[in-house]
């Protein structure tokens, strides 16, 4: 429709808002390269230490590993319990489903700084009972985790729910199947794009997840952005600017990962 | 059928069990310390709303809420327009520009923000090579810094609902107006413009209830010059350990942001939420 495609006034102000959005992003890939000890602008020679400080300081591969075990751990906690839940609604459609749908959102819709108090209160009332699991502790972050992250994963799974035709369900129920027939056979294979998404969300969110992780964890559980948080709060380490380099690519990785699984989800036949 | 409510709960209960005994709960026990600590009574309440230091905090914080939601949502508008109806191209381009920093975590982003920014940052370094300026401006580290690092972070979430009623609008509509002779910029103002106010004030609210608890990017950009409420609390559990007055400033946050939700209930459709 030509007439409502945008005019130049609107093409430049979109323009200016897209450099708006990549610039900072960009601006961390010169600074990467800096010969100096802290945060620059590289003038003429271009320098690999900051790169070199990263494999040098094992803290780095340390914090590397543990976000990925907690990632790992919690989103497949937060998908497994999110994959139930959605089912539950779909299935028996309960009276209150708007009222337990907006319930498990809560860890979304409260403040950050509020759920970080929240799961502090947890972590530290934990603690007093067991080592495992508390403040500070891997397994403590994992779970605080998989309650903010869990409401995406439940967002993502209703989406794809709500997708499939309720007829194939009703057949399979007409034939005589039972409920975990219908689930793990019918329902399940049907929105099993929806449930990949959901872990992938939810593992991202956990390997960049900080608010809730700076206030219960202190020097045993240090995850890779809270290493890179301190990095970043007092003299500015420039490895900070090769870490999130390295970050931008594997985000980009991701990113291409999940245009792929589309595209199979577009070609594949339901 | 007894049986059936069974069935409904092994596959409800689960999450519902977790998040009430791992968030509901723990809440509860925040609510607690704000009432408990350091003594029994409303003393924290009281400091929450007489406190010179938390009454400017609050202030500041809902100054910078206010400037971040309006130029989130003026430079939402022109991306998500040219997202929903610009050329192949152009739409591709501007969800990679919505897309890409919308999954980078918010500490690069920060962090990207203090490389353009700061004073041996990009922008200085080239205004000053250009010899425009001979001292560096001061852009980060200050409030400037926190509402341009938050605006950033947020214009994504501001874009999926505006784009989302931007695309449920009926093609036709537009046409009758071009068709009864109106310019296009009076087909824009008057037509296309008031049929996403819907989206319009959900992105808003989305922005303005995520910026209120920002955390990180002031934290950050701010350089503790420009504290806002969420880094308050942080504050005041780990620095100068007033666990109370935090836990007080927290159930005040949750109460101003069920009213808010409350009072903008009918504007809410979650549909746009998911864009």
């Amino acid at each position: 429709m030509q007439s409502s495609r945008p005019g130049p006034v609107l093409l430049i102000l979109a323009t200016a808002v897209a450099l708006f959005l990549l610039m900072p992003l960009v601006a961390v890939i010169p600074v990467s390269f800096t010969p100096a000890r802290f945060l620059s602008m590289p003038s003429g020679n271009l320098s690999l230490r900051h790169y070199q400080a990263l494999l040098d300081n094992p803290a780095w591969l340390q914090s590397i590993l543990l976000s990925l075990r907690i990632g790992i751990v919690s989103s497949i906690l937060a998908t497994a319990l999110a994959t139930m839940f959605g089912l539950g609604i779909w299935m028996f459609q309960p009276r209150f489903s708007a009222l337990l749908i907006g319930f498990v959102l809560l860890p979304l819709i409260v403040p950050p700084v509020v759920s970080a108090m929240t799961l502090y209160f947890l972590m530290t009332t934990l603690s007093s009972f067991n080592n495992w699991i508390g403040y500070d502790t891997w397994l403590g972050v994992a779970l605080a985790h998989a309650v903010m992250i869990t409401p995406f994963a439940v967002v993502l799974i209703l989406v794809s729910l709500f997708q499939v035709d309720r007829r194939i369900d009703l057949a399979a129920r007409g034939l005589g199947a039972n409920l975990a027939t219908r689930a793990f056979k019918v329902i399940i294979p049907n929105i099993k794009f929806g449930i990949a998404t959901a872990a992938l969300l939810s593992f991202v969110l956990s390997w960049e997840e900080i608010g809730v992780t700076l206030f219960i964890t202190s020097v045993n559980a240090i995850t890779l952005p809270r290493l890179m948080w301190m990095g970043l709060r007092d003299n500015i380490d420039p490895s900070i600017a090769a870490i999130s380099v390295l970050l931008i690519l594997v985000t980009a990785a991701i990113l291409a990962l999940r245009i792929i699984i589309d595209r199979r989800k577009a070609t594949d036949p339901q | 059928m007894g049986s059936a409510t069974s069935r409904k709960f092994l596959l409800l209960g689960p999450l519902l069990l977790f998040l009430g005994l791992a968030y509901v709960v723990p809440f509860l026990g925040v609510v607690r310390w704000s009432f408990t600590l350091p003594e029994t009574g409303f003393g924290q309440y009281i400091a929450v709303f007489t406190d010179p230091l938390v009454q400017s905090v609050f202030v500041r914080t809902l100054r910078i809420c206010l400037i971040v939601t309006a130029a989130s949502l003026i430079t939402a508008y022109a991306i998500a327009y040219v997202w929903v109806r610009g050329s192949s191209v152009q739409r591709a381009l501007a969800e990679f520009c919505i897309l890409v920093p919308f999954w980078i975590s918010v500490l690069t982003r920060a962090f990207g923000w203090l490389a353009m920014l700061s004073n041996r940052g990009l922008i200085n370094t080239w205004l000053q090579s250009a010899g425009i300026i001979s001292e560096p401006l001061a852009l980060a580290r200050n409030e400037f810094g926190v509402i341009v690092g938050m605006t950033h972070f947020l214009i994504p979430f501001a874009v999926f609902p505006i784009a989302s009623a931007m695309r449920s609008i009926d093609e036709r509509v537009l046409l009758a107006a071009r068709g009864m002779g109106s310019s296009r910029s009076r087909t824009f103002w008057t037509v296309f413009l008031p049929l996403t106010y819907g989206g319009l004030i959900g992105a808003a609210l989305i922005v303005f209830v995520f910026a209120l608890g920002f955390f990180v990017t002031p934290a950050i950009l701010g350089g503790g010059r420009s504290v806002m409420v969420a880094e308050l609390v942080y504050l005041r559990i780990f620095q100068s350990p007033d666990w109370g007055l935090g836990a007080a400033i927290s159930v005040v946050l949750v109460l101003f942001i069920a009213i808010l939700l409350a009072l903008l209930r009918r504007f809410i459709k979650p549909a746009h939420m998911v864009g």
